[in-house]
């Protein structure tokens, strides 16, 4: 397995890995979407997730987060652990959630205002203090690259932005969470060029307060922003390693050169 | 270009049934506005000659033939609050519970139809149920608590259904982006689905009122009486009621001036729109403040 080779502690480092993901199986029904993956997200680093559709990139966040609660039909095997926690055996499913912060390619701006998606994550947590309220919302607001088209109209409706602004939305309202680990899938699909430019740039920034989890369709993307990255085909992880290793370096699987080069998927 | 917008004989067919369904469908609706002009405008025609200040707000007199209908506009009013004392928090809650909280399993499913059952229980069977439940086994006697305790029930399923449907409308993805922000269940209704289900339970509850103020037979056997000469004092007094006092003046008493009976049942539908109106308006104030 190519995967288990990077099991366990960081080698250079010597830290214990953020994440910790040991031969993890997700099934809908009798139809498995990852099959046995194994691997390691080290502290402060962006890791991208790339590959073709269906892969199970979204189910492998999706498990994470404990979503496969929300969905009885969605069964998870094998352990993720975050910060050396069995995420399945967390007593308090709210508290993981809280310290995850993720965002899907369909926005949802939710039917609140504009401050009040993006408060929505400090009030939960039982913030009420309002200047500290505002300092959260213009600062999740500009590192999202939306605060300069909404600083006007913070009390309009999130769910009547465009597309492309519900998308920041739901990225500011993920930065609100001030969360250890950033899970972003395909968060640029309806945001323009400059505007992706502008939040890459940010995630830069971000890398040293949190780890990321980049799904992306956009090979260039990953190839930009992420340390190491995975190859997911139909639901196995093909490769994983240093990003620039998959694309000019030795890889583990054809398959791997052939679709970071654009010959398939 | 004149032969590219040249109408081609397939265009011609759905043009022509086009036409022939907008016009079945409109003389439909036609036929369904029909009867409620008939009524509306009998009921004016004959009852408004009889309401009067006096007509509203004095007892009935000389065996009803004469005076007002005053202590039945009061009944009505005071079942009809009562009853949605009741079943409003009830309903609601419960179907919160059935929406947001139940799992998916054979109980579930038996409790929902169980609920559609209820609806299409006749009323008079919920009478006999509220005479040997709230007047005889909880001793209220035959009182406001008691007539409207059986409305309450008899109504349940209306606010429960409507209540579930609104709050199933709130699509799913806002409820999982806030579960996924770390909030739980009751922070994501409490924040997110019950603000934008509220439309549709007021709907529940005009619904509710409409049915309340109408029913005759729940009534007469738990707590409304023909004929009172005093004004109710508290919900384990009786009470006249408007619906049993129409029945009561059209069928029940010689010598009854034509124009009573209209004049009652334009009240009672004045009251019912009345009543209403309240809700209709908090709905579009609501439904102008909420949107996605």
């Amino acid at each position: 397995m190519v995967s288990q080779e990077n099991a366990g502690p960081d080698p250079q480092t010597n830290t214990p890995a953020k994440l910790h993901v040991d031969d993890l199986s997700i099934h809908y029904g009798s139809h498995a979407a990852l099959e046995h993956v194994s691997l390691d997200i080290q502290e402060n680093e962006i890791f991208g997730i790339i590959g073709p559709a269906n892969a199970g990139k979204t189910s492998f966040l999706k498990a994470i987060n404990r979503m496969d609660m929300f969905d009885p039909n969605m069964k998870t095997r094998g352990s993720i652990q975050l910060n050396g926690h069995n995420i399945r055996k967390v007593r308090n499913v709210y508290g993981l959630r809280s310290r995850i912060g993720v965002v899907f390619p369909l926005p949802v701006g939710l039917p609140l205002s504009v401050y009040d998606n993006v408060a929505l994550a400090p009030r939960l947590r039982g913030l009420k203090d309002k200047a500290e309220l505002n300092v959260i919302v213009e600062r999740c607001l500009t590192r999202a690259a939306l605060w300069d088209e909404v600083k006007d109209r913070l009390d309009s409706l999130g769910s009547l932005l465009s597309g492309g602004q519900q998308q920041r939305l739901t990225i500011a309202r993920a930065l609100s969470q001030e969360p250890e680990l950033l899970m972003l899938d395909e968060f640029s699909i309806a945001v323009d060029p400059v505007t992706t430019m502008r939040i890459e740039d940010v995630l830069k920034e971000l890398k040293s307060e949190m780890t990321i989890i980049l799904v992306t369709n956009l090979v260039q993307q990953a190839r930009r922003l992420a340390d190491r990255t995975a190859f997911f085909l139909e639901g196995k992880c093909l490769d994983i390693g240093v990003t620039e290793d998959l694309f000019t370096g030795e890889v583990k699987d054809q398959r791997t050169r052939d679709y970071v080069e654009g010959r398939f998927g | 270009m004149k032969t590219m917008f040249e109408a081609t004989p397939i265009n011609h067919k759905n043009l022509g049934r086009q036409k022939l369904f907008r016009f079945l469908l409109g003389s439909m609706t036609a036929l369904l506005i029909f009867p409620v002009i008939l009524i509306m405008g009998t009921l004016i025609y004959k009852g408004a000659p009889v309401i009067s200040f006096d007509f509203l707000f004095s007892n009935p007199t000389n065996g009803m033939t004469e005076g007002g209908i005053f202590p039945a506009l009061l009944g009505t009013i005071l079942l009809v609050l009562v009853a949605l004392l009741a079943s409003v928090p009830l309903g609601v809650a419960a179907a919160i519970y059935l929406s947001e909280y139940a799992p998916d399993n054979w109980f579930t499913r038996i409790i929902n139809l169980a609920i559609i059952n209820l609806a299409g229980v006749p009323s008079i069977v919920h009478a006999l149920f509220g005479l040997g439940a709230f007047v005889i086994f909880f001793r209220f006697g035959t009182s406001i608590l008691a007539a409207s305790l059986t409305l309450a029930i008899m109504t349940l399923p209306v606010v429960i259904v409507a209540t579930r449907e609104s709050l199933q409308a709130v699509p799913m993805a806002f409820r999982e982006a806030c579960w996924n922000m770390g909030a739980t269940r009751w922070q994501t209704i409490r924040r997110i689905v019950l603000p934008n289900a509220i439309t549709g339970i007021l709907t529940g509850v005009i619904l509710e009122v409409s049915r309340t103020s109408g029913e005759t037979a729940p009534i007469m056997f738990t707590g409304a009486v023909f004929f009172l000469p005093f004004l109710p004092q508290g919900v384990f007094d009786q009470t006249m009621a408007l619906s049993l006092h129409l029945f009561v003046v059209s069928t029940q008493v010689p010598e009854m001036p034509e124009a009573v009976p209209y004049g009652v049942a334009l009240v009672l539908i004045a009251l019912v729109l009345m009543m209403n109106s309240l809700s209709i308006a908090l709905r579009m104030y609501l439904r102008g403040k909420k949107k996605w």
